[in-house]
């Protein structure tokens, strides 16, 4: 008897822990409640918008500052006109755990929850594990910050609103070239897309003007890289090329300088995340990154953003610094929304058709699709961190 | 590979195992005592963390270090309490099982708590100078892991050699129901072994973390599971087997990183466990168990 009793009471807290659970990944768990009624009340009147991003697993710290944006954007403007009728928009969040088998369940999930079109994903490789099964459903997906290729690469379907990894390996490649580094150590995820994609880019635009001293890998959840590092620092680079997640870059930094390597340390858009400076403390000074957005680049519209934004976040006990993909989760929902209102449908295939042709003037830059489904952007902010803060150096653009 | 750069490798090794061989003390012990394999310990070990943060915001390192000490000891009993005794007639593979659970409830919670960003792990400023010596640099904690880690080796062996509570493990781990019989407490000598595993987990997290810098809810996975093929390979159940287990992984993993094969580094730790596995089931230091018809 008395056993069962503690079984109950454990299960009791097990049960309790997983509703916190479920209340924590969803901010927005109770206005998906809420448009639940509404829709069984009113029928057809809520459409419903997937929000496809890792919000726990490696990349659960970045995923979820996307969904930061995607939210405040909802909340912005949160219903749509389709001819005369108004629509209410309910997100729909997965989360895909930053794994890539996880995704195809998350976007499986989203198929039969029949919703309209998606966002996300932060990281290249869930996006490319989930895009055949939006193509076969026929539902448009829009990538805020997943910068390979092969995202939208041969599917019609996958759009995205950033710049591409070739064009970002390719402006860090000229930006190491101009502040005169010579030789290149190029240190990579095993596995990961994002990574090796964006290492591989690096590498080939460096080898026109320098030399790639050493390339290494490391393996997802690894901490320790003295190892690598003394190998790196044994072939005395000027610069070392990281790619990495956000847990991994503190990491990298530190170990890297107690070893006492004194090489500039750059990276791709990942890196400009408050975290990092948080973590890496003093040896974060003058990191290099390239990323999608600055706050003093931008329009009114983009000033209106940032308030409001900044206000959201303060709101929600979180930092008030926006990070990139924040505003790109802000510009993909409304590419999206802006899609729906141009179809004047609700049938998802229509609004790929629309996405197709769609124009918008976004925070981080206007946003107008190429045949691939890439935006056309052919600009990158270079950012260095100084003092404890990320600090705007110059913009890049390539032919 | 000049001297300097193969010096650099084999202190990064050295200490690197130090800190694996305290976490796989934790599993070995467990494993002697109540045959199970406590899949939750490097979580235990990632929460160690966590709590060396707080801790530290709170009263600062000085303080922070016994209260993680005993705020991880009080964890690894509650572990045992809630999610092991109730299992204890229960088949093994039951209590496995729920090891498992645990395991992965202890990382949601955290991923919940704290979010997936990596928190800053708390400078101790001591142990972080860093030293030049000829060619070497490292802090001060890479050159302390090893040399501690011994110490706390030879304590826990005089512990179990010399003492009436370490003649009970002894006995418990021989015979688990005889033992019993002969009057002793069987759940006092298993919380004790929990007290023991996850206090050398807090002194493994707070060498580790403190070497590394930042903690997030997944970083007891990786670490978790070399200590465990660590434990295997020294002979699952002997302590002294775990230490030297540790080590080995610890300074393989560094000289195939060493020697160019950084992509290769973690297969091999695994191939390792199973070459190991085939050829020596019970491990370097293991004994051979007869089964008693």
């Amino acid at each position: 008897m008395k056993k069962r009793i503690l079984a109950l009471g454990v299960s009791a807290v097990l049960a309790v822990s997983m509703l916190a659970g479920c209340g924590g990944s969803g901010g927005s768990g109770s206005s998906a409640v809420a448009g639940g009624s509404s829709a069984a009340a009113g029928g057809s009147d809520v459409i419903k918008v997937g929000v496809f991003e890792p919000q726990t697993g490696e990349n659960g710290g970045g995923g979820l500052q996307e969904v930061d944006g995607i939210r405040y954007a909802n909340k912005q403007k949160s219903t749509v006109k389709i001819g005369d009728k108004e629509y209410k928009i309910e997100l729909v969040e997965v989360d895909n755990k930053s794994d890539k088998t996880e995704a195809v369940t998350a976007a499986q999930k989203l198929v039969s929850e029949k919703v309209i079109g998606v966002i996300g994903s932060y990281g290249s490789g869930v996006s490319i594990a989930a895009g055949e099964y939006f193509k076969d459903a026929k539902i448009p997906a829009i990538g805020c910050s997943c910068t390979n290729p092969q995202v939208t690469e041969g599917n019609d379907y996958y759009f995205r609103v950033c710049f591409l990894d070739p064009f970002q390996g390719t402006v860090m490649a000229n930006y190491a070239k101009k502040v005169g580094c010579t030789k290149a150590a190029v240190l990579t995820q095993k596995g990961d897309d994002y990574s090796v994609g964006l290492g591989t880019f690096f590498k080939n635009a460096f080898k026109n003007f320098g030399e790639i001293v050493a390339d290494e890998q490391f393996e997802t959840g690894a901490q320790d890289f003295k190892a690598v590092l003394t190998n790196i620092k044994s072939k005395n680079p000027d610069v070392i090329f990281a790619p990495s997640s956000i847990a991994t870059a503190p990491l990298i930094i530190k170990q890297a300088r107690e070893l006492g390597i004194t090489a500039k340390i750059m990276a791709g858009d990942t890196w400009e995340n408050g975290e990092i400076i948080k973590n890496a403390g003093e040896h974060a000074e003058g990191i290099c990154l390239s990323t999608f957005f600055d706050e003093d680049g931008v329009d009114e519209a983009g000033k209106a953003f940032i308030t409001g934004f900044k206000a959201y976040l303060k709101e929600n006990g979180k930092d008030e610094v926006i990070p990139a993909v924040s505003a790109l989760g802000y510009d993909a929902y409304n590419t999206l929304i802006a899609a729906i209102e141009k179809a004047g449908s609700t049938d998802p295939s229509k609004v790929q058709e629309a996405l197709k042709g769609v124009s918008v003037k976004g925070v981080t830059g206007d946003i107008s699709f190429d045949d691939n489904g890439d935006a056309k952007k052919d600009m990158a902010f270079i950012k260095t961190v100084e003092n404890g803060k990320f600090k705007f150096l110059e913009t890049q653009k390539v032919q | 590979m000049s001297l300097n750069v193969f010096l650099q490798h084999c202190l990064t090794g050295i200490s690197l195992g130090g800190a694996y061989a305290l976490i796989a003390i934790g599993y070995t012990m467990v494993y002697g005592i109540l045959r199970l394999i406590n899949f939750a310990h490097g979580e235990i070990f990632m929460i160690a963390g966590y709590f060396m943060i707080f801790a530290t915001a709170n009263f600062g390192w000085a303080v922070g270090i016994p209260v993680t000490l005993i705020a991880t000891v009080v964890l690894g009993v509650v572990v045992e309490r809630l999610a092991y005794k109730p299992l204890r007639e229960a088949p093994r593979m039951s209590i496995m099982i729920s090891a498992i659970g645990v395991s992965y409830l202890l990382q949601n919670l955290t991923t919940y708590l704290f979010t997936a960003l990596p928190k800053p792990y708390p400078e101790i400023p001591i142990l972080k100078q860093i030293y030049n010596i000829g060619g070497l640099s490292a802090s001060l904690v890479t050159f302390i892991t090893p040399i501690l880690t011994i110490i706390l080796v030879f304590i826990l062996v005089y512990i179990i050699n010399h003492t009436k509570i370490g003649m009970a493990m002894r006995a418990v781990s021989k015979d688990f129901e005889t033992s019993r019989l002969m009057g002793i407490k069987i759940n006092k000598v298993i919380s004790t072994t929990f007290v023991i595993g996850s206090a050398l987990a807090a002194v493994g997290s707070i060498l580790y973390f403190t070497d590394r810098m930042s903690v997030t809810p997944f970083s007891g996975t990786l670490p978790g599971l070399k200590c465990f093929v660590a434990a295997v390979i020294g002979g699952i159940g002997s302590v002294p087997g775990a230490v030297v287990g540790g080590f080995i992984i610890g300074i393989c993993e560094t000289m195939m990183i060493a020697l160019g094969y950084s992509t290769f580094s973690d297969a091999f730790t695994f191939v390792l466990l199973i070459i190991m596995l085939l050829f020596r089931p019970t491990g370097i230091f293991g004994e051979k168990t007869i089964d008693k018809v």
